[in-house]
């Protein structure tokens, strides 16, 4: 392990290791068969920095108006000792929580150092648990191992119910209106929380108790229909708990992505930047657009390739797994031969091609 | 997303130009057509920003609202649309026709029917939650509104509910309908970006579509088309002006900063303005296909019902009841598969999707009996054969019933099928006497397409309960409306 670490250093160049979040973790899982964002996610580079060096820098950004809304929510939810927020889950969720005790974990006396805060944050679950109170955690520090790196992660709040479970408490200002949120919207948050859940799992197991004592429902805050009211909801992880811890056990699998690159290789910015990136497959599909930095450069190779996934993955399906453009082409209006596997694809082609010149006349 | 489709992108991404995958325009085109482009605050649920309206290509109206947290300022710009919408609406119910129904009663229906273009599908989505903020709000009470803002929340809620309904052209998206009717050789989610698919669709003199796209998602050269806003264009341009406003101390301050504002955010939607005109040019090169029309006025139909409930007040529930429910998806169903089989059977591109799975074939006609005579049942009956031949990959099954493309109420049974020839037996279409009227029976060397599905749509009728009896399963009855009270009442943050 520590020589993965090493080598993972040493990849990663004289640049400092960015810190993982839990969106960026579950971002891992939108795309597991990239190993070019598997190597770099795992080596803890700053993608924006290699896309701009690379001359394809993110379109990201997000709008202050968003974030302030964001901040504005959160901090009005979690306001006085988390008051609104026991209220929703008294009256919402109906959990029983009669008196509640409150610790705000986001300082240790004057220390906010992210491992003292962890240590605290361990300390006193176990004292919960021992004590079996109802508690309110704000600002929690949980820690993950992400390929030998930590990543230290901090969800909104973590409450514990009276019968000993403990809940991840999600906080998120988009509108929840007549019962229904943009899907969208609720599948990162869901992903989020996964993470977090699987981190305090983590940490239950670290301290001698079960990790079931962890629920595996969320408890997603957001704002009611057009108002500022928050209101909540349980939102079943089971599935994005899943699809993460799988794809967390996959990381362990970088030693072999390793291989692919020469032993001196490193990230850091330079002219071999771009061979050594180029050297690494990447899986590029539009949905990168929205979740890693490089799209934009992925974007451009997979694009002069000529790859079909570039226009989308229900294309390349549609052409029964053809992966080059050119080779489409091709089949369809008979200049190349297909072998026994690509028969009834290059059938359907040609008939396609035929047909489309008929009707052009 | 077929083989052809895939096929076409291909294509477009050698060619360097969308390739057109409609021969026809699917979609009825409005005479005077209300282009629409909003711009809503990111972060909010419906907080718009500003909105460029207006029925022709010179008549831009901007509506802005200066400070978009501001309740006050944000109903006064639901006024003002409501203002240039609610007489444009009005103006269709001007000119009707008496019809009268199966049932003997008689009903009206306008002429013609409004038609609202946004750039893309967030546009109708936006349109539709403004229409919920403001369907509830009260005209009476402690804080009473005009009454146009919740009639202009119903009357948007109708047309964003109407949206949903396949086939219907009250309220399209642009990218949605420039989509539908040419392949471009980037992705369905760059197609999103009404200035990228213009560029592949009719790239500028002397550029590929590629480049031109290229250009379009660089956001200072070709601003969003909403109706969310660019970040960048928020943080550098738009907060600064908006605190401006804020802080400005008495009117003349104030009226200065909202004009810096207006001019900001018309700059902003000028350019997407441009191009749905471009793009309503585009569609209207295209002849319109046969059923257009027919679909068209079922929207009308819809319409003028709908103009004559609004008047009574009751705003659209918030969520639908169990019957209305059913009765909506099946409806929706039905539309969707005549949908289908009506653009198929209107377009021979579209129908090539179909022919290439096998789903229906085209031939020529090698042999034809037209004086053909049943003679076996109680009374004879003219039953022409035809055989045509195909090399179009189509497996007929003896025994099945297929539609004849151009003649739309005429079917033929497969009789016998030979190689690449097959018998049909035809019915329909022909006249009600043993001779069939003249051309409607195919001759030798006529070319014929047949397919294995019908563009009438199923009218039969749906055995739904009424809305006292509803099941127990389904929730029992739902409760009657009642308008909130004051402390119920809805609030804009």
């Amino acid at each position: 392990m520590s020589t993965l670490a090493a080598q993972l250093d040493q990849l990663r160049g004289a640049a400092p290791a960015t810190r993982h979040n839990a969106r960026t973790i579950a971002a891992l899982t939108a795309n597991p068969g990239c190993a070019r964002r598997a190597l770099l996610d795992a080596a803890a580079v700053d993608k924006t920095v290699i896309a701009q060096s690379l001359g394809f820098p993110p379109q990201f950004g997000q709008s202050q108006f968003a974030i302030t809304r964001g901040n504005a929510f959160e901090s009005m939810v979690k306001a006085n000792g988390c008051a609104e927020l026991l209220a929703l889950l008294r009256d919402k969720l109906g959990l029983t929580i009669p008196e509640v005790a409150y610790h705000d974990l986001n300082s240790v006396g004057e220390n906010t150092g992210n491992a003292v805060r962890y240590q605290r944050t361990r300390q006193l679950l176990k004292s919960t648990i021992a004590a079996g109170d109802g508690t309110l955690f704000d600002h929690p520090m949980l820690r993950l191992d992400i390929a030998g790196a930590t990543a230290y992660l901090e969800p909104d709040v973590v409450a514990v119910q009276l019968d000993g479970k403990f809940h991840v408490v999600e906080i998120k200002a988009f509108p929840v209106i007549d019962g229904q949120a943009d899907p969208a919207q609720v599948a990162a948050a869901a992903r989020q929380s996964a993470v977090y859940v699987i981190a305090l799992r983590e940490l239950m197991t670290e301290i001698g108790e079960s990790p079931e004592l962890v629920s595996h429902n969320t408890i997603l805050v957001c704002a009611k229909d057009f108002t500022n009211r928050p209101t909540a909801a349980l939102v079943d992880l089971r599935k994005q708990l899943a699809v993460v811890s799988r794809q967390l056990t996959r990381l362990t699998a970088i030693p072999e992505l390793l291989e692919l690159l020469p032993p001196e290789a490193t990230f850091a910015l330079g002219e071999d930047l771009e061979k050594t990136i180029a050297a690494i497959p990447a899986r590029y599909a539009p949905e990168c657009m929205s979740s890693c930095e490089l799209a934009f450069a992925c974007r451009d190779e997979a694009r002069t390739c000529g790859s079909v996934d570039a226009l989308g993955r229900g294309v390349c399906d549609e052409v029964g797994g053809i992966e080059n453009l050119h080779t489409v082409l091709g089949l369809a209006d008979g200049t190349l031969q297909p072998g026994p596997e690509h028969a009834d694809i290059t059938a359907m082609l040609r008939t396609a091609h035929r047909l489309r010149l008929e009707i052009a006349g | 997303m077929s083989v052809l489709s895939a096929l076409a992108k291909a294509e477009a991404v050698r060619a360097g130009r969308a390739q057109p995958t409609a021969a026809v325009r699917h979609l009825h085109l409005g005479e005077r057509p209300l282009v629409a482009v909003p711009l809503r605050l990111a972060g909010e649920a419906a907080a718009p920003l500003a909105i460029m309206i207006g029925t022709a290509r010179g008549d831009q109206n901007v509506l802005i609202v200066p400070q978009p947290r501001d309740r006050v300022l944000r109903l006064r710009f639901i006024e003002q649309l409501a203002d240039i919408v609610l007489p444009y609406l009005a103006s269709f119910l001007a000119e009707s026709e008496e019809l009268t129904s199966k049932a003997g009663e008689t009903y009206t229906r306008c002429l013609d029917a409004p038609q609202i273009w946004t750039p893309n599908e967030g546009g109708v989505n936006f349109l539709k939650l403004l229409g919920r903020s403001v369907r509830f709000h009260r005209t009476d009470g402690d804080n009473p509104v005009p009454v146009s803002i919740p009639l202009l929340g119903r009357w948007l809620t109708w047309f964003g509910d109407r949206a949903e309904h396949p086939g219907s052209a009250v309220l399209p998206a642009m990218t949605s309908a420039l989509s539908a009717h040419w392949a471009t050789g980037q992705s369905a989610l760059e197609d999103g970006n009404l200035a990228a698919l213009l560029g592949w669709i009719d790239p500028p003199p002397g550029r590929t579509g590629a480049e031109a796209a290229a250009i379009a998602e660089d956001p200072l050269q070709s601003p969003p088309a909403g109706p969310a806003t660019d970040p960048g264009f928020d943080n550098e341009e738009l907060a600064p002006l908006i605190a401006a406003y804020s802080a400005a101390v008495d009117e003349n301050a104030r009226a200065v900063a909202a004009e810096r504002l207006e001019r900001s955010r018309r700059g902003q939607l000028e350019p997407t303005w441009q191009l749905m005109w471009r793009a309503l040019d585009l569609l209207r090169a295209l002849p319109p296909g046969a059923s257009v029309e027919n679909r068209w006025t079922d929207d009308r139909g819809a319409f003028s019902y709908f103009a004559a409930e609004v008047a009574e007040g009751t705003p659209q529930a918030r969520r639908d009841p169990a019957v209305r429910a059913v009765r909506r998806l099946l409806e929706r169903e039905r539309a969707l598969e005549a949908l289908q089989a009506q653009c198929a059977f209107d377009d021979p591109l579209r129908m090539l999707e179909h022919r290439v799975t096998g789903a229906a074939f085209r031939g020529t006609v090698v042999h034809s009996e037209p004086d053909r005579v049943d003679r076996s049942g109680a009374r004879p009956k003219l039953r022409p054969h035809i055989h045509i031949r195909t090399t179009d990959p189509f497996l007929a099954v003896v025994g099945e019933e297929l539609t004849c493309v151009e003649r739309p109420k005429q079917s033929g049974v497969v009789v016998e099928i030979d190689g690449d020839r097959m018998v049909l037996e035809l019915s329909g279409g022909m006249g009600r006497k043993l001779v069939a009227e003249p051309g409607s029976v195919p001759t030798d060397g006529e070319a014929l397409g047949f397919a294995r599905f019908s563009p009438s749509p199923f009218n039969g009728l749906l055995n739904l309960p009424a809305r006292e009896d509803t099941p127990w399963t389904h929730g029992g009855p739902p409760p009657e409306w009642v308008p909130p009270t004051d402390d119920e009442g809805e609030e804009l943050q």
